[in-house]
Formats: structure tokens, sequence, C-alpha cells
């Protein structure tokens, strides 16, 4: 029996393997601070993933406390940041994206948080016209 | 010298399809497909001037205020309740009660007749306006709790309104039955500035 030629194999599998890599999304930042967000049941799906930008809200990891303490901190990009400096990472992350207008700001804040810092988040949203925004949350029955 | 013409012998190349396949499954393994869920809301557009802050002037029978204390309570004012809640799960039949006000009481909002495309004449409590107010200490899992529950109101009662309508959940409508359904019920959750009640 002639065995069958199997040199295109690979090839097959890299074909894959790029497919994956360009579908799929990285983790885009290295948290810095740790949440677990609200559960609800009215929950939508994060639709256009180039539209969306992350504001993460909770106290700094455990590797990161005893520099930085317990306290609530927010998250933009790779750091920590002031919620004045959310409308300037708002606005640059607008001149990334080819569809401004449906920008959508998801919060992903931790159930602990305290509201005056989520509110201080959307006065500086609202002045920065990032009106969509989107609470992050898990399923619950 | 023996002129012999050496053959370059092939290189095996039978293990590049495993080392291909280990390379697939770490990245499969590692990029996230996972879908993020979460509560759409959309914020009031900022006011255009600093000084003059929008009074709003809605009539005290239109208006259900939803404040969260401190500590993480409830309480509800409406032209039928005015008492603090001890569960937020009450919340949900309270507002539909508020926004539906079936037997047309004089305390809940008040109905104008308005012609929807595809519903005909309808009566609508469409000035109705659910406002939220929280405290700065207020707990955010509270907080989105409540908005939850606001918002799962209105899910419903746009679900009863398209099945009895249109025979279908309000998610298998068409575009144009979905705004007939919105302008029926609009989503009017306000969102007032943060004030101190119970204190930090």
């Amino acid at each position: 029996m002639p065995e069958m030629n199997t040199s295109s194999l690979p090839d097959l599998i890299f074909t894959i393997l790029f497919f994956f890599m360009i579908v799929t999304t990285m983790r885009e930042v290295t948290l810095k601070v740790k949440f677990v967000v609200p559960a609800g049941t009215e929950l939508e799906k994060l639709e256009k993933k180039s539209a969306v930008s992350f504001v993460y809200v909770g106290p700094p990891t455990d590797q990161l406390r005893a520099q930085f303490g317990s306290s609530t901190r927010i998250q933009l990009n790779d750091r920590y940041a002031e919620p004045s400096e959310v409308m300037d990472f708002v606005l640059q992350e607008r001149q990334s994206m080819s569809d401004q207008s449906a920008q959508v700001i998801s919060i992903k804040a931790d159930q602990k948080t305290q509201m005056g810092y989520i509110t201080d988040i959307k006065e500086v949203l609202r002045k920065s016209w990032a009106l969509k925004i989107n609470y992050s949350a898990t399923h619950r029955n | 010298m023996a002129k012999k013409k050496r053959k370059v012998p092939g290189l095996n190349a039978s293990s590049t399809a495993d080392i291909s396949f280990i390379l697939l499954i770490f990245f499969l393994i590692t990029t996230s497909m996972d879908t993020d869920m979460g509560l759409a809301r959309r914020l009031p557009q900022p006011p255009e001037n600093e000084e003059i802050k929008q009074e709003m002037k809605i009539k005290e029978r239109n208006l259900m205020e939803v404040r969260i204390n401190a500590q993480g309570f409830l309480w509800v004012k409406n032209g039928v309740i005015n008492d603090f809640i001890p569960e937020v799960r009450e919340l949900r039949n309270i507002a539909k009660q508020f926004i539906k006000n079936e037997e047309n009481l004089s305390s809940l909002p008040e109905k104008h007749p308005i012609n929807i495309p595809l519903l005909g004449m309808c009566a609508l409590t469409d000035k109705c306006v659910i406002s939220v107010q929280t405290d700065r200490g207020t707990p955010y899992n509270m907080y989105f709790q409540v908005q939850n529950e606001l918002v799962a109101a209105y899910n419903e009662l746009r679900d009863e309104l398209s099945k009895q309508k249109f025979g279908r959940a309000y998610a298998g409508l068409s575009d144009e039955q979905k705004v007939a359904i919105r302008t029926y019920y609009p989503q009017k959750i306000s969102e007032a500035e943060p004030k101190n009640y119970g204190g930090n």
C-alpha cells in the first residue's frame, strides 16, 4: 500500500494557527486591580470589541497592595489613574477607532466599590461625550 | 578521486505537524474567546452650561424616587408607596405597577392618548421618570442590582405588551415593531447627582 503524502499537513495546521491568531484577541492589559463584578439578569453582550474601552475599578492586587495600599483605584491601560484622567483616555481611545460614535465604555468595577468613584467616572464620561456605557457583570438566574 | 554525486539527505519533516499542533493548542488556550457581558446604560448629555442646571419640572405623580443610602438601604417614593423596602427584588413589581398604572389611579403617572404606528391609539404613561439617587458611600453592587431590577421591569413590560399585541417576545419582533413597543414604554431612568443620604 502506498503511503499517504503528509508533507502538506504542517502547512494546513499553520493556516489554522494563523487563523486563530488573527481572530482571537490577546488579553490587552495586565490587571493591576482585582475585582469581582456584580451579577445581573438583564445583560447584553458587548457587540463590537473594537469600539470598547475598559475602565477597571477596584483595590490593588495582592502583589501590589504593599506598595499602593488597599483603597480603591482606577486602572486605565496599564497604570493607575485619577478620575480626571479618564477624559484623556476616552478621547485617545476614540481617536483610534474607525466608528467613533459607536464608542462604548465598559466599567469593570468591584462589587464593593463605593459609588463615589463610579459617579466621578460617570461625570467625566458625560463631559467627554462618551455616553454609551456598560456595567460589566456576570450572568445569574 | 571517486566522483560520486552525493545526494543531500532530505530533512525529516514529519514532526513539523506536531510542532504546529502544539503552537495551535497554546494559542487556543491563552487567547480569550469569552464574550463580555454587561448592563448597557446610556448617560444623559452633559449640561450645556455649567451654571444653569436644568431644572426638571416633573409632576409629583410622574416621579418615582429610588434612593440608596450609604448602608445600602433602599427607599422608594411614589404616589402609592413611601417607605424603605427590604428586598431589591420587590423593586421590579413596584416599578412595573408605577409605569403601567393599570387602574389609572390619580396618584400614579398620568396617561396621554398617543397614536403609535402598528399599535393604534394608546394611553401612555410616557411622562413618568424613575430617578435613582445614590450616596457617595453606596456599595456599587446595590446600585447595580437596582439598575438591573429597573431594566428588568421595563423589559418585562415590553415583553408583556409585545406578546399581547404581536404574539411574540420583544426580542423576536421586527425593527418597526420594536420601535412601536419602545415608544409605548420609553425607558426613563434618571440619575441625579449624588447627595448625602444617611451620611458616610
